[in-house]
């Protein structure tokens, strides 16, 4: 008799496994995260695009420690140049810049929690690579911010080139493109130098300000946007050196083209933008124009919001919300900004910048 | 009732095998479940199942390496530099927490009542934080407010601390050196032989033991002069780029996360200790005491041999406790398996196959000194004739 209990206490068991079975085997299966944002990267035959509009919301992944791209204030207010990217999109899709749920992610776990699908897109100031986009599985959008990595160190300490950091310890964060181009630079001048790898970018700026270490390398403008925050901002100056080109994109998984459609040309909208001189006050006056041009991009004429898969006046939402690419350079990072870089060659191609958008057409 | 036909669900037999069968199903259907949603989601990701990352190049410098590591070595020997990074942590923090633990716990029963108030605080302080906390602490608070590495202090004239670590005298790296060391420990186990043999010789025949005393004396003399001479030890200097050279040179994240490990671990092996002796009947006590031991012996031949059964299978957790811990190692940059690791996932994306061989590392290192010390804890028990 005994025994027999046990027998109906295993039954229960072997038929919710069955049901798990065959839920496996019907639908697709759900990550384990439970999160909004928890589908499968790329389901067959049904877009993120349908995911993100069916939910209402855009799950954004930025930094969130980074002052001038991604940064959480005291109020818990996202800002910077990654969070208006986000904004911009939420704008095309629900004509709402707000609604975005905002992921912070370190540069290590980044990629994987998009690729698992656990957010819509990745706007955290992650470099174009080669091995990137094609053996992690990614997809890089369009460049919203040609940056270089540079080093940033106390100005009294005597360091004026790469060569003078030999048996000097420099910080980086794991995980990202730098801490490559590090060893690749002191391999190629054959400097003997020690890295210390920290897994956030917190901890080793806070190792760097307390002199753990003589250098700290990233991007040009992480350095500018963190030295904001060092205890004594003048007391560091970033090197002259460039160690390498990062183009800083907006990243979707693999496979899914109408989804990377949308951010991409969300990207050049803003570029666009400000090439046609439209801008967050005149968009509304600009939409009287004669211009088959500007009429065709803020969707008086044409389908080409339609055939994105968004509403026809998608342009003109997005540059409502947070205005055109100079006018987010300019709030977030530009020389009005706390983190001052100018512009570069951030400007458009036709004033001998790098910017460019392809043709609205 | 000889033929009388058991139903076969009444049939004890029967059940025995049918929920063996049941169970075998079981396990197979989860793991089955586990692998297929594997499969199916590598599949989508269009990723495949593979350890052929670790033979491309790294192309990552290490921090500090064991072994020789250049950016250009492929990723397999990167693992293995994080590997050997781990173990210096959790061998050197073993012995280390052994010693601080079992002096912590003999202390608490100390007759000076300061000596017993500071090991309270210690344990009571140490126990009752976290690790990661402490490890911060260490790294953030201690070794980072040490003095720069141009000011670097100099302590008995030989040992470096600075900011950047901690330089001490050490043994040299040449043939002769190392033969020195084999010579010391060939000699400490020998003279462990003859003291054995003296002490039962001077026990069952009541000779005095003298001879062997001489030898015992010779043998000593002998270890000295290849520990002085003989390790060519080398010391810290300061080169004339302000670098130290020479010696051996501990990083200030090695001494964090060790120390940080060993106080930490230190409380808790202190309390087993206590608990241990205090395991000990009270008559065995009073029983070494009315043999006239002092109170060293006492320990040393009674109390502690006896504490010791109970001490061992706790003190294994604590030891597996260390070794697991110190994958925190990453927080403050020390450059141990886990964290060296998590830089290789990152840029090669293999995270399935790199989580595995990070279990796998830690499962192996554990289960050794699961081993070890079951070995050692049959070893200690009383052997009953």
């Amino acid at each position: 008799m005994r025994k027999n209990r046990l027998l109906f206490a295993i039954l229960p068991i072997f038929a919710s496994l069955a049901a798990c079975s065959a839920t496996v085997n019907t639908t697709t299966p759900a990550t384990t995260t439970g999160s909004p944002g928890g589908e499968a990267a790329a389901p067959a035959g049904k877009s993120r695009l349908d995911t993100v509009i069916s939910r209402g919301k855009l799950v954004c992944g930025v930094s969130g420690d980074l002052p001038g791209f991604s940064f959480v204030d005291q109020t818990g207010k996202y800002s910077g140049l990654d969070v208006d990217f986000c904004k911009a999109l939420a704008a095309a899709l629900f004509n709402d810049p707000e609604k975005v749920e905002y992921r912070n992610l370190t540069s290590k776990e980044r990629f994987e929690v998009l690729k698992a699908g656990d957010v819509d897109v990745l706007s955290r100031n992650s470099t174009w690579t080669a091995s990137r986009d094609t053996a992690l599985g990614l997809e890089f959008l369009a460049t919203m911010f040609y940056d270089g990595q540079g080093m940033m160190v106390r100005k009294d300490a005597n360091i004026t080139k790469l060569e003078d950091l030999a048996g000097k310890s420099v910080c980086v964060e794991t995980g990202t493109t730098t801490e490559l181009n590090l060893a690749d630079q002191m391999r190629k001048l054959n400097i003997d130098y020690k890295p210390l790898v920290f897994e956030n970018g917190d901890a080793t700026y806070a190792a760097y300000a307390q002199g753990n270490c003589e250098g700290v390398t990233s991007d040009r403008s992480q350095l500018a946007g963190r030295r904001t925050t060092l205890p004594d901002p003048t007391n560091h100056v970033v090197l002259d050196t460039v160690m390498s080109k990062e183009p800083l994109a907006p990243v979707v998984a693999n496979n899914d083209s109408s989804w990377a459609n949308v951010v991409r040309w969300t990207v050049f909208t803003l570029i666009n933008a400000e090439e046609m001189g439209i801008t967050a006050q005149n968009v509304d006056e600009k939409l009287k124009t004669t211009d088959p041009d500007v009429k065709r991009f803020l969707g008086v004429e044409g389908s080409l919001g339609k055939d994105m898969g968004l509403p026809p006046d998608f342009a003109v939402r997005i540059i409502k919300a947070v205005g055109n690419y100079g006018e987010i350079y300019e709030r977030n990072v530009g020389t009005g900004s706390k983190i001052n870089l100018p512009r570069g060659i951030n400007k458009l191609w036709n004033d001998g910048g790098l910017m460019y958008s392809p043709p609205f057409r | 009732m000889s033929t009388a036909k058991i139903p076969l669900w009444r049939d004890d037999r029967f059940w025995k095998i049918v929920l063996q069968i049941l169970a075998v199903i079981v396990v197979v259907v989860i793991v089955d479940f586990f692998l297929f949603n594997l499969r199916l989601n590598m599949a989508r990701r269009g990723s495949t199942f593979s350890f052929n990352f670790l033979s491309s190049q790294a192309s990552f410098d290490i921090g500090e390496a064991l072994i020789s590591y250049r950016s250009s070595d492929l990723y397999g020997q990167a693992f293995l530099v994080g590997l050997l990074n781990s173990l210096k942590v959790m061998i050197v923090g073993v012995i280390l927490t052994t010693g601080l633990g079992i002096t912590a716990g003999i202390a608490r029963f100390s007759n000076n009542w300061l000596i017993r108030q500071i090991v309270t605080l210690y344990v009571d302080l140490f126990r009752n934080t976290p690790i990661l906390l402490q490890l911060l602490f260490w790294y953030f608070a201690v070794f980072t407010n040490l003095p720069k590495v141009e000011d670097r202090v100099l302590i008995f004239g030989s040992l470096y601390i600075s900011n950047r670590g901690i330089a001490m005298p050490w043994m040299g790296s040449s043939t002769v050196a190392w033969l020195s060391l084999l010579g010391l420990v060939g000699l400490a186990i020998a003279a462990f032989l003859v003291w054995q043999q003296r002490t039962k010789i001077m026990v069952e025949q009541g000779a005095s033991g003298q001879n062997l005393l001489f030898v015992l004396l010779g043998m000593g003399v002998t270890a000295l002069v290849l520990l002085i001479f003989g390790l060519q030890w080398t010391f810290p200097v300061i080169n004339e780029q302000g670098a130290t050279t020479g010696g051996l040179r501990l990083t200030a994240e090695y001494c964090s996360v060790l120390l940080g490990l060993v106080f930490y671990t230190g409380a808790f092996v202190s309390e087993i200790v206590r608990s241990g002796i205090q395991s000990v009947a009270k008559g065995q006590w009073e029983a070494a005491k009315a043999l006239g031991l002092n109170s060293g012996l006492l320990m040393r031949l009674v109390i502690f041999p006896q504490a010791l059964r109970v001490m061992i299978p706790p003190l294994t957790s604590e030891y597996l406790n260390l070794c697991k811990n110190s994958s925190l190692a990453i927080a403050i940059a020390y450059p141990d398996v886990y964290a060296v690791s998590s830089t290789i996932l990152n840029q090669t994306g293999r995270a399935i196959e790199i989580v595995l061989m990070i279990m796998a590392t830690y499962l192996i290192i554990n289960l050794l000194i699961s081993l070890f010390m079951n070995l050692l804890n049959s070893s200690v028990q009383i052997k009953e004739r």
